[in-house]
C-alpha cells in the first residue's frame, strides 16, 4: 500500500482535531453539566387531564418541598397551557412539558430553552434563564396547518419580584 | 461512443431527476416568496405545507434516486467495461420507482401528504403517499442489486485484480444504501402503512422517530457518494491531472459505509425518549465521519494542485488560477468544495452535543443541509451530467460556456439563498413556517434576510432552466465521438488487499455497530410499557 508522507501528516492532524472537538464537548457536558433533553418517561397523551402532573390546576411554575423550582406545562394544537409563564432570572427551573396531541417543538430564541414534543412521551429540560425581559414561546416543529399560530409568551423577571 | 448497453437506461432516469428538480426549484421559490410574509396576499398555509412536502420528497428522494441510478448504471457499465447483467431488472426498478412517484404525487398535490418527507406521525397522509414512497425506496433497492451482482461478476473474470474504483465507490453507495434504508423501511412497514390503513388504531411515535433516525444521516451520504466518486476519478481527467491515492480513495469510500449509518441519534438531540447517554456516544461517531471527507478534501486538493502546476502555475496560490476553470467539471468541483467547506463548519455545530439545542429546528438547519445537498452534491451531480449526457448521446454539449454561467449562477444562489438563513437561525426564526405572527421585536430583524433568500430563489431558478435548457439542446447538436474515461492513480495499485477490495468484511462491521448503537434504543420500546399516539389529520 502506497500513502504519501504529506497525506500521513495530513491524516494525522484530521484525526487530533477531531479528537480535540470531541474532548471539549466532553468538557462542556461532563464539567459544566449542559445535556440535552433525556430520559424514558412514557405517558399517555390522550388521558393528561387525568393524570396528576399535568392536571389542569397543576400547570405552571410550583415551588417544590425542596426550594427548587418546576415549570409543568401541556403543548396541544396550536397553543402553549398555560399561555403566558413567569420566572425568575438567574434561577434554575426544571421543565416538564407533554403534549395532548401531535408532534411539537419548543423554543425560546435568546434562550437555552428548546426541546422537542412527543406525544407519548414526557419531555423534561433543565435550565436557567439569564435575562430578565419578554420572551417569545414559539413551536417549531410543523404539527399542522395552524402551526405558525403556535406561540406564547415567557417572561423572566428580577429574582424578589417572583 | 462507448460499446456498453445502458445509455437509454441512464438517460431516462437522469432526466426523470431532472424534471423533478425543475419542478422543485419551482416549488422552492414559491417557498422563499410566501414565507418571507412580504406578500400578504399569497399567504396559506395549506398551499404552503403542501408544496414544502412536494419539494422534501422530490428533492431528497426523487431527484437524488434517480440521478444517483442513472450515474450508477452508466459509470458501472464504462468504468468495468462490460455489458449491465439483467437490464430488464433495472428497468423494471425504473418503471416501479416511477409508479411509486405518480402515487405519492397524487397524494401530495391534492394536499392529502402534507406531512412533510419526514413523515411526523402522529399526523396522517393518505395510505397513497406512504405506499408510493415505499415502492420508490425498493425501485432503488433493484439498483442495489444490480451495482453488487456486477461487481461480482467482473470479480470472477479477474481474479485478484482491484475492482475499478468508480465502481467500488458505486458498489460501496449500494451497499451504504440497502443499510440506510433499513430504518425507513421498518417505520413504513411496520408502523406507517398498516396505520394508516387502520389496521392498527395508534402509532409509537418515539419508536417511529427512532428508526427513521437511523436513515436520517446516512441518506447523506447516499447523495453524496457519486460526488465524491467524480471527484476522485472523473475531475482528475477531465482537467489532466492524476488520481492522488487510489488506495486512500477506497478507505474514504469504506469509512462512509461504516461510519456512516449508525449515528442517526445526533437527529433526536432534543427529543425525549432516549437518554443522553446514547445522544452523547452518537456524537462521537458523528464526529468521526468528518475524516473521511477530511481525506477527500486532502486528496482532491492535491490532484487540482498537481494538474495547476502541470499547466505552469507557479507559487503557494499560482496553480489555482492556471486550472481549466472554462470546463464545467472544473467550475462544479470548484463551487462544490466551497460549499462543503461552509456547510462542513456548520454542521460540526449540529453535531455538537450542547451546541445544538440554540439551533434545532430554526432555519439554521435548513441553511445547513442546502448548501451540502443543493450545494455541494447537486452542482457536482450537473457537473456529471454535462460531462456524461455528451457521451451517452455521442454529440458535443450544446453549450460549454453557458454550464459554466449556470453553475456560477447555482454557487452564487446557493450562498445568497443559504447563508441568511444560518443567520436567521441564530435569530430563532423556526424552519417550516408559512407566516411569522410573533413578537414584533422578534420578526422586524428577520425581514433583510428574507429578502435576500428571495433574491436567491430567483437566481436558483433562472440557473436551472439554463441546465435543462442545455441538456435538452445537446440532443440535437452536432455528433462527436468522445470516450467516457476515468483517471489513473499516480501510483497504479492493480492488486488491492482483499479488505479494499470487497464488501464482505464491512458488512458484518457495520451490522455489529448497528446493533450496539441502535439495539437497546430499539429494544427499549418493547422492554416498557409505552402509549401509541392517536391517529390526528393536519
Amino acid at each position: 500500500m502506497h500513502i504519501d508522507q504529506t497525506e500521513k501528516k495530513w491524516i494525522w492532524i484530521s484525526v487530533l482535531m477531531t479528537f480535540v472537538m470531541m474532548g471539549v464537548l466532553t468538557l462542556y457536558a461532563v464539567g459544566s453539566n449542559i445535556h440535552p433533553p433525556s430520559g424514558f418517561e412514557p405517558i399517555d397523551s390522550t388521558r393528561l387531564h387525568l393524570s396528576e402532573e399535568f392536571s389542569e390546576d397543576n400547570l405552571g411554575l410550583k415551588k417544590n418541598d425542596d426550594g427548587t423550582l418546576t415549570l409543568t406545562m401541556v403543548a396541544a394544537r396550536y397553543g402553549f397551557y398555560p399561555s403566558k409563564v413567569e420566572v425568575p432570572v438567574n434561577t434554575p427551573v426544571k421543565i416538564r412539558i407533554a403534549s395532548a396531541d401531535v408532534l411539537h417543538g419548543v423554543h425560546v430564541p435568546y434562550t437555552n430553552f428548546a426541546t422537542m414534543v412527543v406525544p407519548g412521551y414526557i419531555s423534561e429540560v433543565n435550565t436557567t434563564f439569564m435575562k430578565t425581559g419578554d420572551f417569545t414561546l414559539l413551536c417549531n416543529e410543523y404539527c399542522g396547518l395552524g402551526h405558525d399560530h403556535m406561540w406564547s409568551r415567557l417572561k423572566v423577571v428580577p429574582k424578589s419580584s417572583s | 461512443m462507448n460499446n456498453n448497453n445502458v445509455n437509454g437506461l441512464s438517460l431516462a432516469n437522469f432526466w426523470v431527476g431532472l424534471i423533478a428538480i425543475t419542478v422543485g426549484v419551482v416549488l422552492g421559490v414559491y417557498q422563499v416568496v410566501e414565507r418571507s410574509g412580504l406578500f400578504p396576499v399569497l399567504d396559506s398555509p395549506t398551499l404552503y405545507f403542501a408544496s414544502v412536502s412536494t419539494h422534501g420528497v422530490l428533492m431528497g428522494f426523487v431527484v437524488t434516486t434517480f440521478m444517483i441510478m442513472g450515474f450508477g448504471y452508466y459509470a458501472a457499465t464504462t468504468s468495468l467495461k462490460m455489458p449491465l447483467p439483467g437490464k430488464g431488472i433495472a428497468w423494471f426498478g425504473f418503471w416501479f420507482s416511477i409508479v411509486g412517484v405518480l402515487l405519492a404525487a397524487a397524494a401530495l398535490l391534492t394536499g392529502n401528504g402534507s406531512v412533510m418527507y419526514t413523515f411526523y406521525p402522529p399526523l396522517v397522509a393518505h395510505p397513497a403517499f406512504y405506499i408510493g414512497a415505499t415502492m420508490l425506496v425498493v425501485g432503488s433497492w433493484l439498483w442495489c442489486f444490480e451495482m453488487i451482482w456486477a461487481m461480482n461478476i467482473w470479480k470472477k473474470a479477474h481474479p485478484g485484480e482491484a475492482v475499478p474504483l468508480v465502481h467500488f465507490g458505486n458498489t460501496a453507495n449500494a451497499v451504504l444504501w440497502l443499510f440506510t434504508t433499513l430504518g425507513v423501511a421498518a417505520e413504513m412497514l411496520f408502523q406507517l402503512i398498516p396505520w394508516s390503513l387502520g389496521l392498527m388504531e395508534t402509532i409509537d411515535v418515539g419508536l417511529a422517530r427512532t428508526f427513521f433516525s437511523g436513515t436520517l444521516h446516512a441518506i447523506v451520504y447516499f447523495w453524496l457518494f457519486p460526488a465524491y466518486i467524480a471527484m476522485y476519478t472523473i475531475v482528475p481527467k477531465v482537467i489532466g491531472s492524476k488520481l492522488f491515492s487510489d488506495e486512500m480513495a477506497r478507505i474514504a469510500f469504506i469509512m462512509l459505509l461504516v461510519i456512516s449509518v449508525p449515528i442517526g441519534m445526533h437527529h433526536l438531540y432534543l427529543d425525549p425518549f432516549q437518554e443522553a447517554g446514547w445522544k452523547f456516544v452518537h456524537m462521537f461517531g458523528t464526529f468521526l465521519v468528518g475524516l473521511p471527507t477530511l481525506f477527500t478534501g486532502f486528496t482532491v486538493i492535491a490532484t487540482l494542485e498537481l494538474a495547476g502546476r502541470l499547466r505552469g502555475g507557479k507559487g503557494l496560490f499560482g496553480w489555482i488560477m492556471a486550472l481549466p476553470w472554462k470546463e464545467p467539471m472544473m467550475t462544479a468541483l470548484g463551487g462544490s468544495m466551497m460549499m462543503l467547506t461552509f456547510g462542513g463548519f456548520g454542521g460540526l455545530v449540529n453535531a455538537s452535543y450542547s451546541l445544538d439545542v440554540m439551533l434545532h429546528n430554526t432555519q439554521w438547519i435548513t441553511g445547513h443541509f442546502h448548501l451540502i445537498f443543493a450545494g455541494t452534491t447537486i452542482i457536482m451531480y450537473m457537473g456529471i451530467v454535462y460531462h456524461m449526457f455528451p457521451r451517452m448521446l455521442g454529440r458535443s454539449l450544446y453549450s460549454s460556456s453557458l454550464a459554466v454561467k449556470q453553475l456560477w449562477l447555482w454557487f452564487v444562489g446557493m450562498l445568497v439563498l443559504t447563508l441568511p438563513w444560518h443567520y436567521l437561525g441564530i435569530l430563532g426564526q423556526p424552519r417550516r413556517i408559512s407566516s411569522a405572527p410573533y413578537d414584533s421585536p422578534l420578526v422586524e430583524q428577520w425581514i433583510p434576510h428574507d429578502i435576500a433568500m428571495i433574491v436567491g430563489g430567483f437566481i436558483l431558478l433562472i440557473s436551472i432552466l439554463m441546465l435543462v435548457f442545455n441538456l435538452y439542446k445537446t440532443h440535437g447538436s452536432a455528433a462527436a465521438n468522445l470516450v467516457m474515461e476515468y483517471a489513473e492513480p499516480i501510483h497504479p495499485a492493480p492488486r488491492v488487499p482483499a479488505l479494499l477490495n470487497g464488501f464482505g468484511f464491512w458488512s458484518v462491521v457495520v451490522v455489529i455497530y448497528l446493533i450496539s448503537s441502535y439495539g437497546y434504543p430499539i429494544a427499549q420500546f418493547f422492554i416498557y410499557e409505552t402509549f401509541g399516539a392517536t391517529t390526528w389529520g393536519v
